[in-house]
């Protein structure tokens, strides 16, 4: 056995035991077996080593050598990250299918970035600029949509003592060189972080602005913000997934990071088929241009899936690190934590709650705190960045008090709780209004007041209002039937009903309603508010309600969500207008009437 | 591996250091791979098969997959082979019938093998895979206009004890095509831990069928061993992806009873002593369903298609409880046989509410079914879950409570019931009919009431304006 090798004394699934191994750190990346799989040192004893090994160790066998890499798990970080789609330790998905057809199989490793393709680089500094980590050496236009910035990496300063000119280069050329106090720095357009380590910023900066994503019910009354962390828990099937899809294509984001974390198949090949020919609604371009995806599906090895969301988490900063706003979505951190829990049992930890190891809450709330809005590094101050986390979570049996809903409830500001029973009364989506909430709401009204409308939050409060109120009638209906309620309490009933389906409920799968600006959105809350505040006075002064619900005006309203957005101010004129003149002839009628029969 | 594995051909030890329910630990050992394939002797020359679940140096944990009932420390040798476990396959599988471990068992003759393949697969790269479109009829309404199936999708019935779970599978299996298309197409089927009655209906039911040649199985009955359990399906999900991937087969594989399998599961996890997570199942139940599960779909640039249908029973009809739970959160949507249909003498009695399909949007509208599909569909859910709600209503505060509308949908659910859901057992409706009848029945509500269709397709479909008399 050569020198620094060391050797396999057992295994048991993916996880490795191996001696000879002193001096090994923590976290330092392995390779396993005369295959050289790809391993991670989780734990270190002695001369003993405990590894974690990314690929399917059957086959394995104790006294085998394992080699040292003396780094730890990185990822590759340079243009031509975007669109691409990699396993749970940045192995394009791409290069393995074309190198080894359609199953993967392990031993296979092919560059995360392409080496031999030419980028357009632009500089943005001259010889003798003195620079710092963070700062922008020159750009280059990755995609249509994303314009990549070659940094100064985090630990670097110096002065340019050399830039090279616009022109074609690969990710290896040197595209500058540093004179630090330390010597010269060549620097690529390629940067290499280790994933368990969050990249570093000045500080992080409250956050003012939401992330819209197009769906009503979040923009309106759960609002989530640039920088902000969302979980979206939910049993099997009520649209977790549906969810991280539509926010992955009508956030706006600049790029998107979306990890499929033990999860379909299929579900991966959805968002490969269908992105590519859906376009961004501001720019029109694909919307595969801006995004980047990871998948590790169930199937796949669980080690890969625990360093899944770090590797989609640490492409997210570097993006921020240029002043984007990123958006990730991680489906389903469950799946991530089961895959913590496998590997504590296989290590004979001391098991906490449903087995999960102790570390659980810890390793959550780490992970949550790599989201923020921050003020990004380089010499020029005030540079704004910010990564939004939106994670999946899947409790077994529906039930939100295991220790996965409840850990990451204790992290997260935004809390989406997917309802079964409403997803099986196809309602979509299934965000439940009474036991979500968002904690950014009051940060955000400025921002809605100012740029959608001084209505905004009474609106809102209305709404929601109205949506309690008919919990609270409804649970009445139950114990005493219909015929208990008054007319007033059944105008409230009809509101809330207009506001569930005519304004909550939006169709993924509708060419239109899949995604509705939120101007739109606001001109809709505004028109049913409206019907109910007229509803309310025109009831009061006696038209029985069946004379309301039968105006064919509901029906324009009941449509509102599937017209065009770029239309819809004069549509929604038009139906205000039409309130007006109904209602006014309902209580002109009613009037007739009451003096008809009235002596005079 | 496998250079090693005739370096190391004649591996045999007697060095048992103990036995524990389906394990072995054996000690003093050599290069042993984990996973790798074990031959056992007992002390009275039988052979039986296992697996390597932990390597050390010197040591091997062994599960044995046909128990370890006889077996005893003196004089039981263990013979390490080198190898994974394979299935050797061909074509000639079609029509012939293998035990749980993969034995021939219908006094056929030897196969020839013109290829083997790990039964443990590998993942598809997700990257290859080509998302899942083509519409299959099965000929049943409740499944063709709710709760669409298509090619390449994993489809679970949950099911309960006594319920025609088994009855479904068959009719599906001998009715489900894809319209307009003749292609190769074959069943595998698998019997997990299920009843020699059961296994005997489904070999009848292939038989009178004529579909006999199309099928393979592989029986693992209630009383073989349990452990093998563990092998079954993944003997099944080789063949069906040797079928479909090398020979352009279009593969429907059905699993019957999933329940079995992971109390296999968690019978070898329960003595390794591990953590349990829920209800004694062990922690990696959904990683291990998975990798079954997921052995389905498409792939790019190949012909061939796995659609798998496992079965499943849910202890106490519960859908929490982890078996159903953790397969649903894998699975693309779940059918539900249901028991109170059942009590009905609805047949088939599978509850569409419950029920998804979530690949039903890809394969359904214009030029897949028909383009007013999606929206019936939706307008069918609606009407039957507005009557179901309200007999909850009348329970409570009885029938003259409700309006006139009302009435009329809790009759709309009784007819739903009566003559959408329930249907012969050798009833092939065709997705037209399906469909059609989906209009007559909706057509006894207001149109007024027809929100979930566009007024174009009501001019379209609807029985009033094709000159035909609405349902009363
Ligand atoms: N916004 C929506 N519009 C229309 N249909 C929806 C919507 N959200 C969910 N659905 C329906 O619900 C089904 C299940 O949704 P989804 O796959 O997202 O569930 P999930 O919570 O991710 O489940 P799992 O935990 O099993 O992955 C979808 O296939 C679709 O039919
Ligand atoms: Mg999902």
């Amino acid at each position: 056995m050569g020198e620094g090798l060391g050797r396999i004394i057992r295994v048991a699934g993916p996880v490795v035991v191996a001696d000879n191994m002193r001096g090994i750190k923590m976290y330092e990346l392995v390779r396993v077996g005369d295959e050289r799989l790809l391993g991670e040192v989780i734990r270190v004893e002695g001369d003993k080593a405990t590894i974690q090994v990314y690929e399917e160790t059957v086959g394995l066998t104790p006294g085998e050598t394992v080699e040292r890499t003396g780094r730890p798990l990185s990822v590759e970080l340079g243009p031509g990250l975007i669109g691409q789609i990699y396993d749970g330790v940045q192995r394009p998905l791409t290069s393995i299918q074309d190198l080894i057809g359609p199953f993967v199989k392990r031993g296979v490793w092919a560059p995360p970035l392409d080496r031999k393709k030419k980028w357009h680089f632009v500089p943005k500094v001259k010889k003798g600029d003195v620079v710092t980590g963070g700062d922008v050496l020159g750009e280059v236009k990755e995609t249509p949509l994303v314009i990549h910035r070659i940094m100064v990496p985090p630990n670097l300063s110096g002065e340019v003592s050399e830039i090279v000119s616009e022109g074609d280069y690969t990710i290896e050329e040197t595209v500058a060189r540093l004179k630090t106090s330390t010597g010269e720095a060549e620097i690529t357009m390629v940067q290499v972080w280790p994933v368990r380590q969050p990249r570093p910023h000045k500080g992080k900066v409250p956050p003012d602005t939401p992330l819209l994503t197009g769906q009503r019910i979040i923009d309106t009354f759960f609002p989530i913000a640039k920088g902000g962390v969302a979980a979206i828990p939910g049993g099997f099937g009520t649209g977790k997934t549906v969810m991280q899809h539509q926010l992955a294509q009508w956030a706006d984001a600049d790029i998107i990071i979306y990890v499929g974390c033990g999860e379909r198949g299929n579900e991966m090949a959805e968002v490969l088929e269908r992105f590519p020919q859906l376009k961004d609604p501001r720019s029109g371009q694909p919307l595969m241009t801006r995004t980047i995806l990871v998948a590790n599906t169930s199937n796949m090895p669980i080690a890969a899936r625990e360093a899944s969301i770090y590797t989609g988490i640490t492409m997210a900063e570097y993006f921020r690190d240029m002043g984007y706003d990123v958006a990730l979505m991680a489906d389903s951190t469950s799946r991530w934590a089961e895959a913590l829990r496998e590997i504590s049992g296989r290590l004979e930890e001391m098991p906490g709650e449903e087995g999960y190891p102790a570390y659980l809450a810890s390793r959550l709330a780490e992970f949550y705190e790599r989201a923020g809005r921050v003020e990004i590094l380089g010499s020029q101050p005030g540079r704004l960045g910010s990564v939004s986390v939106v994670g999946a979570v899947s409790p077994p049996g529906a039930d939100f008090s295991e220790p996965v809903t409840q850990n990451t409830l204790r992290v997260v500001k935004v809390f989406w709780a997917l309802d079964t029973a409403l997803a099986q009364r196809r309602h979509f989506p299934s965000i439940n209004w009474l036991t979500s909430y968002s904690l950014y709401i009051d940060t955000l009204d400025p921002w809605y007041l100012k740029n959608i409308d001084v209505e905004w939050p009474s609106l809102r409060v209305e709404a929601m209002t109205l949506l309690q109120r008919e919990a609270e009638l409804q649970e009445i209906v139950r114990l005493v039937g219909p015929d208990a309620l008054s007319e007033s309490q059944r105008v409230i009933l009809e509101a809330a009903r207009m506001i569930r389906e005519d304004y909550l409920m939006q169709s993924a799968f509708h060419p239109i309603d899949t995604y509705c600006d939120v101007r739109k959105a606001f001109l809709m809350l505004k028109i049913i508010i409206e019907f109910y505040r007229r509803m309310n006075q025109t009831v009061e002064r006696g038209v029985p309600l069946a004379k309301i619900l039968e105006l064919p005006l509901r029906e324009d309203i009941a449509r509102m969500k599937i017209q065009p957005s770029e239309t819809f101010e004069e549509v929604a004129k038009q139906i205000l207008q039409k309130i007006d003149e109904e209602f006014k002839r309902l209580e002109a009628e009613a009037q007739e009437l009451v003096e008809a029969v009235s002596p005079t | 591996m496998s250079s090693r594995g005739e370096f190391h051909a004649a591996r045999v030890y007697a060095t048992i250091r103990g036995i524990s329910g389906p394990l072995l630990f054996v000690e003093n050992v050599q290069n042993v791979s984990y996973g790798e394939l074990v031959t056992i002797t007992t002390p009275t020359g039988e052979k039986r098969r296992g697996q390597v679940l932990e390597a050390s140096l010197d040591k091997a944990v062994i599960q044995v997959f046909e128990g370890t009932r006889g077996l005893d420390i003196t004089s039981t040798t263990v013979q390490f082979t080198g190898e994974t476990i394979k299935l050797p396959v061909s074509q000639d599988m079609l029509g012939r019938i293998f035990d749980g471990s993969g034995q021939p068992i219908d006094g056929g003759p030897p196969l020839i093998p013109e290829d083997e393949f790990d039964i443990h697969g590998a993942p598809i790269n997700p990257y290859s895979r080509a998302y899942p479109s083509e519409f299959i009829q099965t000929g049943l309404s409740v499944i063709d206009g709710m709760n669409t199936l298509v090619r390449g999708q994993k489809l679970p019935l949950f099911s309960g004890s006594g319920l025609p779970h088994n009855q479904i599978a068959a009719q599906i299996i001998r009715q489900a095509k894809v319209p307009g298309k003749e292609e190769d197409f074959a069943i595998v089927f698998a019997a997990i831990g299920i009843t020699a009655d059961e296994a005997r209906f489904f070999r009848t039911e292939f038989e009178k069928h004529g579909a006999l040649d199309h099928v393979i199985m592989f029986i693992n009955l209630a009383d073989d061993p349990a452990i093998e359990r563990l092998l079954t399906p993944r003997l099944a999900l080789t063949a069906a992806e040797y079928l479909a991937f090398s020979l352009d087969y279009h593969v429907l594989v059905v699993l019957t009873d999933m329940t079995n399998y992971a109390e296999a599961l968690r019978e070898i996890s329960a003595a390794r002593e591990e953590v349990p997570g829920r209800r004694g199942y062990p922690g990696y139940l959904y990683t291990d369903l998975a990798t079954i599960y997921e052995r389905a779909g498409r792939i790019h640039g190949k012909k061939g298609s796995i659609t798998q249908m496992p079965i499943l029973t849910m202890p106490h009809d519960d859908i929490t409880h982890p078996i159903p739970d953790l397969t649903g959160y894998i699975t693309e949507g779940q059918l539900i046989v249901d028991r109170a249909l059942h009590r009905k003498g609805i047949y088939p009695p599978i509850d569409p509410l419950p029920s998804l399909s979530r690949l039903m949007n890809e394969g359904i509208g214009a030029g897949k079914t028909r383009e007013d599909h999606r929206q019936i569909a939706d307008q069918l859910y609606y009407a039957y879950a507005e009557g179901k709600s309200l007999r909850d209503l009348v329970a409570v505060v009885g029938e003259e409570a409700l309006t006139a509308r009302d009435r009329l949908y809790l009759q709309f659910a009784d007819r739903y019931e009566r003559e959408f859901i329930n249907q012969g057992p050798y009833e092939d409706r065709d997705i037209e009919k399906t469909l059609d009848l989906g209009w007559s029945l909706v057509s006894m509500l207001p149109e007024a009431e027809l929100k979930r269709v566009d007024p174009q397709f009501i001019k379209k479909y609807h029985p009033k304006y094709r000159g035909q008399k609405p349902a009363e």
